[in-house]
This record gives C-alpha cells, structure tokens and sequence, in this order.
C-alpha cells in the first residue's frame, strides 16, 4: 500500500507542476486541483495509514493510540480541503476577470512574443 | 495606577477630540487643556507625595510568556521631563486656542496634540527599553501628522516626509540598539539595565549598542548631520514648532542620552560620537541662524544649536556638565516656547514672518515685544535671564576639556556664544526701526489670552534667572540624583560666582557678538541677506534629497532586473524552489529502507491505476478539452475520496466528495467565458523547436517534482509513528469533547479557534468573489449565446430553461431532482446531528445542503428558482460568523478562555436527556457559514450569464440561461 499510494502522489503532483507551468490559466487550475490532492494525500498520510481504524472513540474505556487512525493530520487536511476550495473560487474568478480584461487566457495576461 | 492614568488620560482625550465637531475650537481647547492640567497636578501631586529620592514604578503584564511587561517608571528625570511636557503643554493649547483660525479643522489638531503628549508622557515614563521605543516611534508619527497639518501645503508634506523619514530610521536604529543592549544584559528593564554598567563597558557589543542608540538620540534631537529635518519642520502650525520642534519632542534625544547616561557614558567612544556631533550641531546651527530671513527658521536653526549644546555637554560627560544640560533643556524648553509664541503672534498680526520687511513693530505691540526681548535675552545668555545661567555653565565646562593645552572647545563655546548674540539682535531687531515697505497687515497687539502663554514663560525665565537657587535648583537636584544616584557632584546655582573665566566668555560673546551685529549690519547688508554663507552649500535637505532619488532609482533598476511582470517565469521559479530548496536544507534523503508495513491491496492498486491516468489525461487534455480535464481531474478526486475512505478516514472521504462536487460545478460556470481554442492540427500548425525545448525542461522539472514527491512519501510512509499528540485528543474526545468523532472535536472543540479562523477566510473569500464579479467584464466573444443554444433546429433552444425542465426534454430528470431536494435536505441535517459522534459535521452538513440548492439552480434556471426560493447568502455568512464568535464569547460570562467548550445535559419529555455541547451551537455556525459561501459564490457566478445587457443585441431578455 505504501508503495502504490507513493507513487501515486508522486503521479498527481508530477502532473500538478506540468500544469501549473503551462501558459494558460485553465491549464493552472487543473494543475492546482491535481496538486493539491498530492499535498492533502501527504499530510494525512503523515498519520501513516490505517485500515478500518477510523477514529471514532465508540467503545467503552479508554482509547488506545494503536487502535486508531491519527485524528490530527485528518483534523488538518478537512481544514485544507475546505480552504481548497475557497482558493479555487478565487482562482477562478480570477481567471475569468483576467481573461475579460487583457482579452487573452495566458497567465501572464498576454501572448508571449513569439 | 496613578502613572497609567498619566498616559491614558491624553490617548483617551485625543480620541474624544478626533469625535468632536470641526467648529469646536473652545471645546477642544478645554478638553485638552484640562488633561494637561489634570496630568501636571498628578505629577505635583506625586512629587510632593514620594519626596526626591523614590523611583515609583507601576507595572502591568504585557506577554509574559517572553517576560514582557509595561512598566512606568517615574524618577526624578521623568518627572522634570513629565512637567515640563505638560506645563508647556497646556500653555500651548492655551496659545493654539487663538492661534488656530476657525477654517481651520480643530478636531484633527488637538487630537494629534494629545496624542503627541500621550507618546511624549510614554517615552520618558517607560521603565522597558523596547517600550520606550514604542513610544518614541509613536513621536514621530503625531510630529509627522503635525508637520503636515495643513496637507494642502507641499511644504508641509515635504516637510512631514523628511521629518518622519530621519526620525523613524532613526528609531529603528534605537531598536536595534536597544536590542543589542537588551541582549547584553539579558533584560530590558531600565532597571535592570541602569544597574549593568560593568557589563554594558565590558561587552564587545558595546560600540555597535551605542553607535546604534547614539543615530536614534541624535536624529531626534536634530543633531548634525541630521539637523537638516527641523528647518523644514517649521512648516507646521507654529504652536507645533513651539511645542514639539523646539520645547519637547526633539529633547527626546537628549533625554534618552541622559536616560542611558549612567550605563554608556564616560568612554571616549562616548565623548568622541555625542560631544563630536554636538559640537559639529552648535556651530553650524548657530552660524546658520544668523543668516535666516525667516523668524522661524531663526529660530529653528537656534534650536538646532542649542540642543548641541546640550549634546555637547552630554558628550563631555563630567557630572557637572550633566547638570548643566539638564539645566539647559529646562531653559530652553521655557525660553524657546516663548519665544516660538511670539513670532507666531508676529505671524499672525502682520501676515508675515519676513525678517526683511519685519521693521518697528515696537510701536504697535509694544507688550509683545517686551516679552520677546527679554526671551531673546535669554537666548543670548543675558545676565539675570536663565539662559545666563546655564550658558555660564557650558563655558565653565568647556574651559575644563583638553586640560591646559588644549582651547578648541573653549573657542567653540565663545563663538557660540558670540553667533547667539548675534542672531538674538537681528530677531530683535524687527521691533525697532522703520518700515520700508507696508506689511501685508497693519499689526496690533494680540488677544490677552493669547499672550498670557508668553507672559507666563518669560516670567519663568526671569524668576530661574534672578534665584536660581531656590526656584530651579531643587527641582534641578531631583534630576541628577535620578541619573546619578548619591555621588552628586557640589554646585551652585547662582548669578554672581565672582571674577572668573566663564563670567569673562560671557562678557566677551556680550561685546563681540554686539559687535559682529554692527559690522555685519553695515558691511554685509545683513538684513537683506537670505542665505548663509560658507556653508550653504552643505545642504543635508539636498543630501537627504539625492538619497531618496538614489533608492528610489535603485528600486526601479532591481525590480526592472530581478522582477518580472510575468508569473510564468515566477512560477517555474516557484517549483524549482520547492524542488531544491528542501533538499539543499536537510540534505538529501534518509537512509534508505525497503519495507511493506500494510499489505498490498490488488484493489487498491486498480483504483490508483484508474486514479494516475486521470491526472496524467487531465494534465495531456487541460489546454484543448477543458470539459474533458475537468471530468478527469474530478475522477482524480473522486478516487481520493476513495482513498481517505479507504484509509479510515471517512470523515475526510464526506467532505473531499462534496467539495469535489462543488468545485467541478464551479469551474463548469466558470468555462463559458475562456476563449475557444483549435489544435495545432486543426489549425495546421507545426510546434516550433524553442517551444518543445521549453516543454521538455517543464516535463524534466515536473518528473523531477513527482519523484521526488513519491520518494518523500516513500520515506515518511515506511517510518514508525512516533508518540504525537494523537494519543491526548484519542483520549480526551469524548471525556471532556463530548464526542466519539475525534476528527470533529477536534475541529469544533480542540481547534476551534483554527476553524474560526477557517470559516472568516471562507467569507473573505466569498465576499471578494462577489465583489470582484460585480466588475465582471468578459471577453466581447464570451458575451454572445452560445451556438449549442441558438441552434433553429434544435426545439429545446426556444424554451427557457425552467419550461425545459417543466415540460422540455428535462421533464423526467426535473420531477426526480425536485423530489431531491427534501431528501438532500434531512441527509444534510442527518450528517450535521451526528457530526459529534459519527462521521457528519458542520462542513459537510453545509456542502450537502449547498449541493441540495444548486442542483435545482443547474435544473430549472436562476431566474425560476429565484423567484421561488428566496436565499440570501450574505445573510448567512454573517448570522453564521456572528452565531460562532457569539458562541466563543459565551465561554467568557463563565469565565473561561474563548471558545471553550460547554456541555448542557436536557431532560426533554419526549426524546429524553440529550446531551448539547457548546461546540454543537458553533458548528451549527460553521454549517450555516459554509452555505452562505457556497451559495454566494456558485450564485454569484451563475448570476452572470442571465445580466441582461450582455445578451447580443436585439435578444430581450427571455432566454434565461441555465446554471452552467
């Protein structure tokens, strides 16, 4: 599992930096999403993986670390996704105001001199 | 809690006289004479309650974590400082009463005037070096509002930019120094630092301290080569000269010299740094002075000079010498005030302060012009006046540096002497005489009032300078044994000391500068003259000038060569900085290991398989099929939903899937107004060479970054768990959070402050979409209908969009998704009850219902669903961001820290005891912040494709477009 998910984030997050070095700003969006995946998938992974350990304290007595996935990272990647959005709204707005004003959906707000 | 009051009570008058109305000049001025007033009997009161020799102290705790505190701290330096900026204070609010004509807006002035007493009183009662600091920064900024009072001036803006410039690089450099100082003591208690002489002087940071705190002090004070600030500072109202340029602020410097006196004095570095500059400061002010045609440029020069005198004698560093500067500071305070007031009452009755059409105004102010008379006597060190006194003193010191050979300093001392004579007769001598050309107003003497300041300070300086030994000398000794503690050195203070050197310097500046004033009168034309000469070439305005221009340039040239307007480059910039940098910091990867903690899942392995090739097609397709990258990017989502599912984290796998949803919704909106783009192919084109170049260094870069991405992971993932915090949240859930959703306590309860924080950015952001649409000008090819909905051909295209899902070909999916809608509704309630317990919560709760809403707005229309249900997500987001800070505020009336978290147990007659956890009310303010945002933003979008006037031209507005 260790090794699939590895390459996997490195998959996504390779694929993410392609895209956000491309000139055009839809192209940076998608680059951003796959991103951020990649980057969400390493802060929870940080609390290693678990399988059918999700933490909720359900049982009497008191709770052994072993017996539960790391309620933190998890804690910090929701934040991280909900935030994730707001940045993507932004973003697009951005882009779409962008493109009305300089006329051109190239990152840079104009066509590079080619 | 006396001393605070001391502080508080101008901060809290300026604030009452900022709310004033402009016309309130009599108002004003009792507001803020009565807290001058009520800070000078406090100070009284607390000097004759403490006696002489007790340091009160007052402190309050400011972040104790790094043992900060505020302390006031008022000794006998503090209090001869504290009563002279009150005292003058007052007078001068007395003076600008009058002064101030009734255009001009009174609230602005005496507001900055408080709270340039506030911060002045701040400065010397600061018992901590880096609130001193504080403070003294706080000068600057009301000196600067001050100077530039009448903004319409661009003398007075030039004026106020030069005089905040040099006085706040200056205070940064006193942080520095003080910090420095801080570290070498290893406190910033003033306390604690007067008391670490031996290891001030011992320390090799000594120089670099007082190199530091020196460039502070002496910038303040206007001390060469850093003069050139106060001439220009006279752009401001004259009681603003009066009070901050010549009477108060610009002895901040000399107070903090004296302040550290004890600690850094006594070292030839010391002598070589302060009495150098004010040496340099005293003879070019004086000289200067001589040469101003501007009454208060006279005077500023002269207070240029006079404060390096008091540099110098500081500089010099013997006990008596510090006797004589403090004397000195107290004397010029009252002298130089008066004598600011009176060229303001000049200014103000004649229309001019022009020395040379200035001539007899003798005969029509005669008051006035006593007063001034005897106040440039003082100046000129008349004998019987205070300004003898001190000045006498200086001489006597001077004769005692450099020892039998040595007479530079006594010659300096004389010339001073001399060139203050002489520029006393030329401001004197616009009383008397004969106009030769009228002036602008026929003068006449001032209101009563208005010269009752003057009347006041001129009698101060008769009474210190006729008995000095029992008006001044007491108050004088309270001062020097603050500095000095007990070795006070034996002085008198007395007019008549017998034959001797200094009384014989006094009558030799006497004589020669009355000379001087003849042979330059007569042989220069003096009168007409308005620059100095020698030394006016040597302008440090211009200097300063030049250096400003100089960054200035050198900004444009590093931003024109280092920046780019660009964010391609930057970008690739970004990336390679996030490839390289970590590597260079921790120095490559950990030993390497092979191991397989959890077993390979063949599932697991198909799912990321399917999970890579969506993001490597969205990555090949994002540039011709937007909608294609799109779809493949979210089933890269989705998969990660999968995952976090997968790997017990179901609480995560709920929200990544709603907020996918959202976002694809989203961008979907957002892709009607890109511009069409043509392949290559269809257009014929062939990828030139430097293209596939660029692509083949960005595909290296990005292989690079997912390598090293994998490798990371790699490394954490096989690596044991070391003992976190886990175990403590694990623990204290359901005890003390009052749930079995750890993940959900955490964020309502444990870190609920974080998603306060959290939800405040959802607004903002929600607000700046709304905001930055409202301006939305698309592209004139995005404005016109789409051709998929003006085909003639296609039936669907003639109805809107809600008769399509009425009665149109949406008619099926329409009754199923409405029939949706309460479902949504309970499951989002559902999700949001659990939360606590069971995977569920605010966040999620919120999206569902979003969700819920939005799939009606992509059915049937905007328009349709608007007229039906009325939503107002700005109302949302702040009854959500209030009910939560409310929430966290309710912690406080139980007397716990914000945000702590409350259980109630209810008995209800139906449903039993439930249990109702505070943290349940603020995530219920999460839910409703989150669809507020989620609305206002999808809506806000959505709404942009029905804004009328964008419909091509002769198309009413029947079509309504759909969501997306």
């Amino acid at each position: 599992m260790e090794a699939v998910i590895a390459i996997s984030m490195g998959v996504l997050f390779g694929s993410g930096i392609w895209l956000i070095l491309r000139p055009r700003t839809f192209q940076v969006i998608v680059g951003l999403m796959l991103m951020s995946y990649a980057v969400n998938l390493f802060i929870f992974m940080v609390g290693r993986l678990w399988v059918d350990k999700a933490p909720l304290t359900l049982q009497a007595g008191t709770p052994q670390p072993g017996d539960y996935a790391d309620p933190v990272s998890q804690a910090l990647v929701l934040t991280a996704i909900v935030i994730g959005f707001a940045t993507t709204a932004l973003y697009l707005v951005i882009m779409i105001g962008a493109r009305g004003l300089t006329g051109t959906d190239h990152v840079d707000g104009e066509e590079a001199d080619e | 809690m006396t001393l605070s009051a001391l502080i508080i009570a101008p901060f809290a008058g300026s604030l009452i006289a900022a709310c004033m109305p402009a016309n309130a000049r009599n108002r004003e001025a009792w507001l803020a004479g009565g807290v001058a007033l009520f800070g000078l009997l406090l100070v009284s009161w607390l000097f004759f309650s403490h006696g002489t020799d007790q340091v009160i102290h007052e402190r309050i705790s400011w972040v104790p974590a790094l043992g900060l505190e505020f302390v006031l701290r008022l000794d006998g330096l503090a209090w001869i400082f504290s009563a002279l900026v009150l005292g003058i204070g007052m007078l001068v609010v007395l003076y600008a009463r009058y002064y101030m004509s009734p255009e001009d807006p009174v609230p602005r002035f005496f507001s900055f005037l408080l709270a340039f007493m506030g911060a002045m009183l701040g400065v010397v009662l600061s018992g901590n070096l880096i609130q001193l600091v504080v403070f003294w920064e706080l000068t600057s900024v009301t000196s600067f509002l001050l100077i530039g009072y009448w903004h319409h001036r661009a003398d007075a803006r030039r004026g106020a930019r030069m005089a905040f410039t040099v006085t706040a690089s200056g205070g940064l450099c006193l942080l520095a120094g003080v910090l420095i100082l801080g570290r070498i003591v290893g406190s910033y208690d003033l306390d604690v630092v007067l008391a670490a002489r031996e290891t001030i002087l011992a320390s090799d940071l000594y120089l670099p301290a007082l190199i530091l705190i020196a460039l502070g002090a002496l910038t303040k004070s206007a001390q060469f080569p850093f003069h050139f600030w106060l001439p220009h500072a006279m752009a401001a109202p004259t009681p603003v000269s009066s009070y901050l340029h010549s009477a108060t602020m610009v002895k901040a410097g000399v107070f903090l010299l004296m302040r550290l006196w004890p600690v850094l004095s006594g070292t030839d570095e010391w002598t070589w740094i302060i009495a150098g500059a004010g040496t340099c400061t005293l003879l070019l002010g004086a000289f200067a002075a001589i040469f101003q045609r501007d009454l208060k440029g006279l005077l500023a020069y002269s207070t240029i000079s006079h404060l390096g005198l008091i540099t110098t004698l500081l500089g010099i560093g013997t006990p008596l010498s510090l006797v004589a500067a403090i004397f000195h500071t107290i004397n010029h305070a009252t002298f130089k005030a008066s004598l600011f007031m009176a060229v303001g009452i000049i200014d103000h009755e004649t229309g001019t302060r022009d020395m040379r059409l200035l001539r007899g105004l003798y005969r029509q102010m005669p008051r006035t012009a006593i007063l001034a008379i005897v106040a440039s006597g003082a100046m000129a060190g008349v004998p019987l006046l205070n300004g003898f006194l001190s000045k006498e003193m200086f001489f006597a010191e001077s004769l005692l540096v450099g020892g039998d050979s040595n007479w530079w300093m006594s010659y300096a001392a004389l010339a001073v002497g001399v060139f203050g004579v002489v520029y006393s007769l030329r401001f004197i001598a616009v009383f008397f005489g004969r106009p030769e050309q009228p002036l602008p107003k026929e003068p006449h003497e001032p209101p009563s009032w208005m010269r009752l300041p003057v009347e006041l300070l001129v009698l101060a300086c008769l009474v210190v300078g006729v008995l000095p030994g029992i008006s001044i000398e007491p108050l004088l000794h309270f001062g020097v044994v603050a500095i000095l503690g007990g070795d006070v050195p034996e002085y008198h203070l007395a007019v008549w000391h017998g034959f001797n050197l200094p009384l014989l310097m006094s009558v030799l500046a006497l004589v020669i500068g009355a000379w001087l004033f003849q042979l330059l009168n007569q042989r220069f034309n003096l009168q007409q003259r308005d620059r100095a000469p020698l030394i006016h070439r040597l302008s440090g305005a211009q200097a300063y000038e030049n250096t400003m221009l100089g960054l200035t340039r050198a900004a444009a040239f590093l931003v024109r060569h280092l920046g780019t307007q660009r964010l391609q480059p930057q970008f690739m910039i970004m990336m390679l900085a996030m490839l390289v940098l970590p590597a260079l910091l921790v120095g490559g990867l950990p030993p390497w290991e092979v191991a397989w903690p959890t077993a390979i899942d063949p599932y697991f392995v198909v799912l990321w398989i399917v999970g890579c090739v969506c993001a490597l097609a969205a990555a090949w397709q994002a540039k011709y099929h937007r909608l294609a990258a799109l779809a493949l990017a979210g089933g890269t989502g989705v998969i990660t939903a999968v995952t976090f599912l997968w790997l017990s984290a179901p609480d995560l796998a709920l929200t990544q899937l709603m907020v996918e949803t959202v976002t694809t919704i989203l961008i979907l909106l957002g892709l009607r107004w890109l511009p069409a783009r043509l392949t290559p192919k269809e257009l014929a084109l062939k990828t030139p060479w430097h293209v596939w170049l660029r692509r083949s260094r960005d595909m290296l870069i990005a292989v690079g970054g997912g390598l090293g991405m994998a490798l990371l992971a790699y490394a954490v993932l096989v690596r044991p768990l070391p003992e976190g915090i886990s175990g403590f949240f694990l623990d204290k859930a359901l005890s003390e959070g009052g749930g079995s959703n750890v993940v959900n306590v955490l964020l309502v309860d444990f870190r609920g402050f974080d998603t306060m924080g959290e939800i405040t950015v959802l607004t903002v952001v929600a607000l700046t979409v709304y905001a930055l649409l409202r301006r939305f000008r698309p592209a004139p090819e995005s404005v016109a209908i789409p051709a998929q909905r003006n085909n003639p051909l296609d039936a669907a295209t003639r109805q809107s969009p809600a008769a399509q899902a009425n009665i149109g070909y949406l008619m099926v999916a329409g009754i199923f998704m409405r029939l949706l809608l309460p479902f949504m509704g309970v499951i989002a309630a559902y999700f949001f009850m659990r939360g606590h317990n069971l995977p569920g919560g605010g966040f999620v709760a919120g999206l569902i219902f979003s969700v819920a809403i939005i799939v009606q707005y992509m059915l049937a229309g905007t328009s349709w669903v608007e007229a039906r249900l009325t939503l107002r997500p700005h109302r949302w987001l702040g009854y959500g961001l209030t009910l939560a800070g409310l929430t966290g505020l309710g912690a406080w009336f139980f007397g716990y820290p914000f945000l702590t978290s409350h259980t109630a147990h209810l008995h209800l007659p139906v449903l039993g005891e439930i249990h109702v956890p505070s943290a349940f009310v603020f995530d219920t303010g999460v839910f409703t912040t989150v669809v507020g945002c989620t609305m206002l933003i999808l809506t806000a979008l959505a709404h942009q494709s029905t804004r009328g006037h964008r419909l091509p031209d002769g198309r009413p507005e029947t079509v309504e477009a759909g969501g997306a």
